[in-house]
This record gives C-alpha cells, structure tokens and sequence, in this order.
C-alpha cells in the first residue's frame, strides 16, 4: 500500500514541481502517446485474450438449468439460448449482478460463522463507475466545438442542486466517497488487505488523486478554462499548442490522467473489456444440448472395426472369429472392382 | 483469433467512442480562443485580468452575498482600490454587450450561469 502510495505522492509531485517547467512534454507529447498506448494497449490485450481457445463449457450458474417442461428454469442465472446470455451479460456489465450477490463471511459470538449479504461494495461499485462515465462524458465540453447538447444537458442534470459558483457537481462527491469507501474497505478489512496488492491501491490512489486535483481545479485552485480549451482543443485537432502558463493544479490532473491512460491496459484495470469476454458469463449453459468442442484438440484420427477388420482379416479366420465380411467376400469384392 | 464475429465489432465499438474527440472535430477549422468584445474605456478590471478570467464567477457570488445578505456594498481589491458591489452599476457600466463578452467564452466552453434569471442583460447599443 505504501508504495502505491509514495508512487502516487511523487506523481502529484513531478506535476506540481516539474511539468510546468517543461509544458511541451508533459502536456502535449506525453499525453499524446499516452493516448496511442492506451489504444494499442487494449486491443492488444482483448486479441490476446480472443487468442486463448476455451476448453470446457464453464457457465457459473445461480439458478435451476432448463429441464423438463414443468420445472421452471432461471432464465437470466442459467441461461439456456444465446438470447438470455446475451441479456444476462447486459445485466453484468450495466447493473454488476454478480457484485450483487456478494457476500461477507464473519464469526458471531466467538465462534459462530455467519454469511452476511453485503451489499456495500455492489453500491460503491456501480456509484463509481457511473460518476466516472458521467464526468468522462461531461469532459466532452473541452473536447468538441460546438459542444454536443447531451453534454449540456448532463451538465444541468448534474449540477441541478445550483449549489454555489461554479455550480457544484453531485458526481464530485459521490465518486470521492466512492473510492474512499473502495480504499477503505482494502485497509479496514483484514481478510481484504491480506489479499492486497500494491496493484490494487495503486488504481484507487491515482484516481483519487486525479479526481482530488479536477475538483480542486474547479472549485479551489481555479484555472482560467478558456485557456484550458484553448489546449485541450489543440490535443484534439492534432494542432497542439504548449501550455505553459497554465496553473500547476492542471499539470498534476494531466499528468495523473496521462498516467491513467499508459497504466491502463496493463492493470486490472483491463477489466473494462475483459468483462465481456467472462467464460463464466457469456457462455449459455446448455452443455446437455450442445456439444462443446475444445478448439484446440487435435485433429482425430479414426480407426474403425470395418479397417481393423481389413486388415486382420485371414489371422482372424484362421482363429475361427466371426467374421462381418469373409477372407471369400472380400476377395469377390476385390476381383468385382 | 477466436469468436472474432463478436470480438472485431467490439473492438471497433472501443475504438470509435474512445477516439470520439478526433473524428467529431475533424476537418472543422482551427478552434480559436473566443475574441472577447473588451472595453474600449479602461484597461484595468476590478482585480487583474487573469485573476478575474479564472475567478469572475466567485467574485460575483461574493459580491451577490455581500450586497444582498449583508448589506455591505463596498468591495476593497487586491489593488486597495474601493469598488461599489453592483453588477448593473459597477461591472456593467465597462461591459456593455452580454452577447460580445460574456456569452462569447461561456457558450464555448458549455458554461450555463442563472445570473439573467434576475439580472436585466446589457445589450450593448442595441
């Protein structure tokens, strides 16, 4: 956890202390190739992932398979058409179903093992991933001109509190809790921290810090935003301008970003795609109807009674087997072609 | 690659939303710093001029708390120099044109303030 840590101190550190000394590399040829390896990245890990064959049929079901025509199957937890896997999938991805069924194992008067639902985690989740997705998209509006409608219209849904100038963004607040309940639940839990890894602090501390420096630059810090678009529209004409000048609070948000995007595919992060390729997930489970068969078997190779016949023929005989076709009729056969 | 019938159209799916930005601004011109309509009268604002480009909103959020809540209607700068909190009055006295100034910048950069919901807007010489 501490290197996490330190690792995402010295970040926010380069970005206050040394980016805005050099404005060119840090805001316009990082960022840049950051993009490119963020891009690359991800669709060299999904083919990479494309490229492992699946052996086994491997649904993870919660729920009665297809049977006979008066025991009701669970549609959705053991699915049985590609229809309902695909509805199931969708289900994951949007809602996190199977974060749902989470559960928290715990001793109750000394030594009795009780299974809590433990839903917290479900909530935290599908909370942070919306206010990521919602503050991505509301990103848009210093990424497009004109601005597309749908950001502004987030943008109000948003900030539909009006509270204060600039008008405070309910996403704000909620992803910070967001994340520090995700930290927490790492450093408070014992059972979870043992199976922590610096990789796993590493994403929550960085996003904090990038979420942290973005509210700080909105509502603390301050950065004229003209400017900022200024830059920013630069990135995305591939007409970059430098952008020296602007406040170090916007350097340490790049550069946390750019760390973000280059961080990315080669993290846990990667579960972004990987979520789609589940095995467990999106595989119907109709392994009785449907034979599976391992792609990477080897081609077979068959040797039939009839060719075993063939060629033990007159041994055969010789030992009074039954034969299926005698040495005779095969010898008819054979003076017949 | 295997099921590449639903592995190639996803990856595609990726490509064209996370590259979003490129291809919306693509071949539009060249986007430039809004030009803003700056009085022709005076050079200097109420605090200097990057510090009101990047806090104007809070100054006048102050100002809006100072003047309505409590009754205060004298605002000292950084530059000691004594300002009479009003937007018609003070500010809009310089800034004559909402549609020039203000607009200029705030609908570039999809800013949405409710001050017109009260206030009368300057409309310059119109």
């Amino acid at each position: 956890m501490f290197v996490s840590l330190l690792a995402v101190i010295g970040l926010g550190g380069i970005g206050w202390l040394i980016a805005p000394y050099a404005p060119y590399l840090f805001g316009v040829i990082l960022p840049l190739a950051a993009i490119l390896v963020f891009l690359s990245g991800v669709v060299w890990r999904i083919k990479n992932w494309g490229n492992s064959p699946v052996p086994f049929r491997i649904p993870t079901t919660g729920g009665q398979q297809r049977s006979l025509d008066w025991i009701k199957p669970a549609r959705l937890d053991s699915p049985f058409s590609r229809a309902a896997t695909a509805w199931r999938m969708l289900l994951e991805v949007l809602l996190f179903r199977s974060l749902f069924r989470n559960t928290k194992a715990e001793f109750k008067d000394g030594s009795r093992l009780v299974y809590w639902s433990s839903k917290w985690l479900w909530l935290f989740a599908l909370v942070f991933h919306y206010c990521f997705l919602t503050i991505a998209v509301r990103h848009l509006r210093f990424f497009t001109e004109p601005v597309p409608f749908g950001v502004g219209l987030l943008e109000t849904l948003d900030g539909l509190m009006q509270i204060g100038v600039p008008r405070f963004y309910m996403t704000d607040a909620l992803i910070v809790a967001a994340l520090l309940f995700l930290l927490c639940r790492r450093l408070f839990d014992q059972k979870i921290r043992y199976i922590s890894l610096p990789g796993d602090y590493f994403p929550l501390f960085l996003l904090l810090l990038l979420v942290g420096s973005g509210i700080c630059m909105r509502y603390l810090g301050k950065a004229d935003i003209a400017s900022v678009k200024a830059f920013t529209m630069g990135l995305a004409t591939f007409a970059p301008i430098s952008p020296a000048g602007l406040p170090s609070i916007f350097f340490i948000h790049l550069l946390s970003v750019t760390t973000l995007l280059m961080y990315f595919p080669f993290s846990k992060l990667m579960h972004m795609g990987g979520v789609f390729l589940s095995p467990t997930r999106n595989q119907p489970n109709n392994s009785r109807a449907v034979r599976h068969e391992n792609p990477w078997n080897p081609p077979k190779k068959y040797h039939t009674y009839a060719e075993y016949e063939d060629d033990f023929r007159d041994l055969m005989d010789e030992a009074g087997l039954p034969l299926e076709i005698t040495p005779e009729q095969a010898a008819a056969a054979a003076a017949k072609e | 690659m295997y099921n590449a019938k639903y592995i190639a159209p996803g990856i595609l799916i990726f490509l064209a939303l996370f590259t979003l930005p490129f291809w919306y601004n693509f071949g539009a011109p060249k986007y430039e710093r809004p030009a803003l309509a700056l009085p022709v009268t005076k050079t200097d604002c109420i605090e200097p001029r990057d510090v009101m480009a990047a806090t104007h909103m809070q100054l006048l959020d102050t100002w809006r708390d100072m003047a309505l809540r409590q009754g205060k209607r004298v605002y000292v700068s950084s530059g000691d120099k004594e300002w009479t909190i009003s937007l018609q009055n003070t500010c809009m006295t310089c800034h004559v044109n909402k549609a020039e100034f203000c607009d200029k910048c705030h609908n570039s950069n999809s800013v949405s303030p409710y001050c017109w919901d009260c206030h009368v807007e300057p409309r310059g010489n119109k």
